[in-house]
């Protein structure tokens, strides 16, 4: 399947995603500069990688989100296409308004670099059908606006929660304050209310799977988030 | 202040009292004065005279240590480039060169860490993409005061948050570091940033200009009015009224430097950039003078065509401004359009503003007029080398007379409070309050993360992955107490920790931060120190590649401890065989390579218990330090260990139990142990060097044995690994690992949540 990475300028995270996609999962990626105003052909997803777009100064994603390409990715996210973003990524998405709530500054008030555990809440998604539901993953995380707060999201669209490693869901186990120890999200820009495995197309999520994709790096826990994606799109 | 106008009734008395006042703000002498007017043989104007002041500052060229620093070793197998380029770089096979390279920020910490620490890291990391190298990882040594003082906190904190912050926006992990806390850099905090990159490009991308009518290239940030003779303020001391050269720090933008990083990347693969120089200290000035000096020609630029962030510049502010994120290159004639393509699609300014000249000068226009007219030479070759007087200071042979037998030996029930309040100690305790701020994954190369002996990270192959390993080590309370063995000991320590990874040390870079040299004992502390690096690296054949000086590190004329950082990078051909430090399974032999001495001298213990500084720095036997180095390598190679970790400040107790952590395991140390005849404080807390804690899997410990018997290496079975719980029967000490963990790595949020 064919995976688009979009590059803003201060993204960090582009390469890894690229790296992942290309070389440990074998898939076809095309890089799209933020300044295009069309996405290639034939895409199945596209990842919003993380970074600090344009540094970031104003209020995480906020400027990314006037980027030329972005009309093109709304539209793509409208014709149901998949769309995950990871940290800089989920905060862009949910600037752009395809998910709820925004991405605040850590209850710390301080850049946090960590592995942490998460409970997968939902594999009734297309980006976790390859975990076990209520399953405990190990993923990393690095931000500073990881915070998640929202007025509007349905408790249905929570897919995972911070933990610890027996899977206790608690405030000692959330690293950044966030509500709900959300750690993760899915939208459906076809219909948000009833979000079911068909019609859910976007994830939002603060932690790096693309960072845990090989042994070698401490865990293999992410592999499968991209590997859902696969199978979803090769054999749905 | 601008200089008085001239009185009609002026005389030549008047004349030279003002010129005088003038050198000394520029930080110049008289003598220094002359020598200039016979090199360029004019009276220098204003503009030249402010070049000079920049160019011959201890910072950018060394006069104080040159003599010093010829000395080091510079070759080996592995080194490509030495010092005297922007970085070093080492070729480790197929192709792959790395280069790396060490510089220090601290006068500008001093007076606002935040930035001070930000460009300190934007520095370094500009000095590596400039050869052509994509940067892969950080490193940072950190000297801070007390931190019961809250100024002490107030630096830290922000220094911490700074280098975070340049480090984590620009996306470069972080992978190791260090941190100690004394009173002697209560107002003279140290920052050494280390930066590591791989070469992206052909042809690796250097610094002298050539080609006569080749273009003449600003790109990056624009210019303003930071960091006016930051150079010159680098390289003089605090004073009371530090604060005021605020102007003098710059400001960092770490999203520009991001984009800069990629666009120079691109810009230098596309074959067009002749050459490149950051536009770092003393901004424009060193760049053109020493672009032009290195490649023995001369360039022309035009000021009204540099990029400004501000209404106007004078040509003194244009040529000292060191704002950051800005380059020079020399480009070939016709290429701009297809250089200006990239870096605008980059959102940067790229604009010409000279041409390489023939003739062998600095030629700068404003407003056309001619204000700077030198040759480039007399700005970067012909820098004045000072070899000044070295006395051996009163301390050093007052502290030779100590005798350690008066301190009295510690009473076995009190070894446990004495472990619990070093495991606190923040010179001690885990760093995670620092490395957690910083972004240490990104890249997803990092192997072995902060927290252990080294930072490796791999370089991406798809098969068998090579690895870097990078140490930077330093104990400047040795080095303090005895220059020459405390800084061998600081190469062999950084050595130490590559190879416990499995890697093997094969360059280093290192800074040299110190107080007034122009004082006879501090000269001595440098020449000490630099020939204990020397005599180090020889041994070690790690040569040095480059590096920094940082001189004058003196508030109201006292100096810090004599502080040399060794950045060591070490190689290992396949990442699968790294080992961490961590025990890994309860029934596992603790074994300890090297020899325990009865040794208490300038340790963390003694430091403690005395509240002072003294004692005789452990002894260094380098075949020995060199036969272990060996030998824990080989053991790693032919996978019969389990972890591998160098013993160091706190001994080994505190060594055993870092050991013990992180898989929160435990250990019992055999009956036998400590009825050696020797001290106990010596065995469980002093610092002998040369020694490593491995833990052997039981069906390995046959295999061990008869290899480190083979090869003569010095070792004792010391005890086993157990579950939870840390045990020395001989002296009735139990205690629970979790409790004594949570001291370790709770001690630095205690701290600053008080």
């Amino acid at each position: 399947m064919k995976f688009s990475v979009i590059t803003f300028p201060g993204s960090n995270c582009d390469k890894d995603c690229v790296y992942v996609l290309k070389d440990i999962l074998k898939q076809d990626v095309v890089e799209v500069f933020h300044d295009e105003e069309k996405l290639p052909q034939g895409i199945d997803c596209i990842v919003l990688p993380g970074g600090f777009s344009y540094g970031d100064y104003l209020r995480s994603g906020a400027i990314a989100r006037f980027s030329k390409i972005i009309p093109s990715v709304i539209d793509f996210a409208n014709k149901g296409g998949l769309i995950i973003g990871i940290c800089n990524g989920f905060q862009i998405l949910c600037e752009i308004g395809l998910l709820p709530g925004a991405l605040t500054r850590n209850k710390s008030l301080n850049f946090i670099c960590d592995e942490v555990y998460l409970k997968v809440v939902n594999n009734k998604t297309p980006f976790t059908r390859l975990y076990k539901e209520g399953e405990i993953i190990k993923l990393p995380i690095a931000h500073g606006d990881g915070r998640y707060v929202s007025k509007d999201l349905d408790k249905s669209q929570i897919v995972f929660q911070y933990c610890d490693k027996d899977g206790n869901v608690s405030e000692r186990s959330n690293p950044n304050g966030s509500i709900n120890n959300i750690a993760g999200i899915t939208g459906s820009t076809l219909n948000s209310q009833f979000s079911t495995l068909n019609s859910i197309n976007v994830l939002g999520m603060m932690p790096h799977p693309e960072r845990a994709c090989e042994n070698i790096l401490g865990s293999e826990d992410g592999k499968r988030l991209f590997e859902s994606i696969i199978e979803n799109v090769v054999y749905k | 202040m601008c200089l008085r106008k001239p009185k009609v009734t002026t005389t030549t008395k008047d004349k030279l009292q003002t010129k005088k006042e003038q050198l000394a703000k520029l930080k110049l002498t008289s003598d220094e004065y002359s020598k200039i007017v016979e090199l360029i043989g004019k009276e220098p104007n204003d503009v030249e005279l402010h070049m000079f002041s920049v160019m011959w500052s201890e910072h950018c060229c060394y006069k104080n240590s040159k003599a010093l620093l010829k000395e080091f070793p510079t070759k080996n197998k592995y080194v490509v480039v030495g010092p005297g380029e922007n970085a070093g770089v080492i070729d480790i096979g197929d192709g792959t060169r790395i280069a790396f390279k060490i510089e220090s920020h601290n006068r500008p910490t001093a007076v606002e860490p935040f930035q001070g620490a930000t460009t300190g890291v934007g520095g370094i990391l500009r000095d590596i993409f400039t050869m052509g190298a994509r940067p892969i990882a950080i490193l940072d040594s950190l000297r801070f005061g007390d931190l019961n003082i809250p100024h002490s906190k107030f630096l830290f904190s922000g220094a911490v948050s700074g280098i975070g912050h340049y480090g984590n926006c620009t996306g470069i992990p972080n992978i190791g570091g260090e941190a100690y806390f004394y009173p002697t850099y209560n107002e003279n905090p140290l920052v050494n940033a280390m930066a590591i990159g791989i070469m992206e490009t052909d042809s690796i991308v250097k610094s002298g200009a050539n080609g006569i009518g080749n273009a003449v290239l600003y790109v990056g940030a624009k210019t303003g009015k930071d960091g006016l003779g930051g150079a010159s303020f680098a390289s003089s001391g605090l004073t009371d009224k530090s604060h005021e050269d605020r102007p003098a720090v710059q400001v960092g933008d770490p999203f520009t430097e991001k984009i800069l990083i990629e666009a120079c990347l691109e810009a230098f693969k596309s074959g067009y950039v002749v050459a490149a120089q950051d536009m770092g200290a003393a901004g424009l000035t060193c760049s053109t003078s020493e672009m032009a000096a290195k490649g023995n020609v001369g360039i022309e630029i035009d000021l009204d065509k540099v990029p400004i962030r501000t209404t106007s510049l004078t040509p003194i502010e244009y040529m000292l401004s060191e704002s950051q994120e800005r380059m020079l290159f020399v480009v070939k004639k016709d290429s701009k359009a297809e250089l200006t393509k990239i870096f605008t699609k980059w959102g940067l300014d790229c604009v010409q503003i000279g041409e390489i000249t023939a003739g062998e000068k600095v030629i700068v226009r404003h407003k056309n007029n001619v204000v700077v007219d030198l040759p480039a030479k007399s700005l970067v070759n012909e820098t004045p080398v000072y070899k000044r007087e070295a006395k051996e200071p009163l301390y050093f042979k007052e502290n030779k007379n100590f005798d350690q037998d008066q301190i009295p030996d510690i009473n076995p029930e009190e070894v446990l409070a004495t472990l619990k309040k070093l495991l606190a100690s923040p010179n001690i305790c885990s760093k995670k309050w620092i490395y957690s701020k910083y972004d240490h994954q990104v890249q997803t190369n990092t192997i072995l993360k902060p927290g252990g002996s080294a930072g490796i990270i791999r370089l991406k192959s798809g098969t068998i992955e090579k690895g870097l390993a990078v140490s930077l080590d330093g104990n400047s309370m040795y080095v303090y107490l005895d220059p020459y063995i405390g800084s061998k000991i600081a190469v062999c320590e950084a050595a130490r920790n590559i190879s416990c990874t499995g890697a093997l040390p094969i360059a280093i870079t290192n800074n040299l931060n110190f107080g007034n040299p122009e004082k006879p004992e501090i000269y001595w502390q440098l020449q000490e120190s630099a020939r204990g690096i020397k005599d180090a690296c020889t041994e070690l054949d790690t040569p040095v590649t480059g590096g920094n000086v940082s001189l004058y590190n003196e508030t109201n004329g006292v100096d810090i401890w004599p502080t040399p950082v060794i950045g060591t990078i070490g190689y290992i051909e396949d990442t699968n065989l790294v080992i961490d430090h961590s025990f890994k399974k309860s029934g596992d032999a603790i074994l300890l390579l090297g020899k325990q001495k009865p040794e208490i001298g300038a340790s963390e213990y003694l430091y403690l218990k005395t509240k002072k500084v003294c004692g005789q720095v452990p002894e260094l036997d380098i075949d020995l330090e060199k036969k272990v180095q060996l030998e824990v390598r080989e053991l790693i190679k032919r996978k019969l260990i389990q972890s591998a970790h160098d013993c160091s400040i706190g001994g080994l107790f505190v060594t055993l139990c870092e050991c013990a952590f992180p898989n929160e395991l435990g250990f019992k140390l055999n009956p036998q142990f400590s009825i050696l005849n020797s001290r106990l404080d010596a065995q469980l807390f002093g610092e002998t060097q040369s020694r490593i804690v491995i833990s052997v899997s039981k069906e390995h410990l046959h295999g061990v044995e008869s290899y480190l018997k083979e090869s003569n290496c010095p070792y004792q079975i010391i005890g086993e690994v157990s579950d939870r719980s840390i045990e020395i029967k001989s002296i009735n000490l139990k205690a629970e690992t979790n409790e004594l963990k949570s001291i370790y790595d709770g001690s630095l949020t205690k701290i600053f949540s008080q």
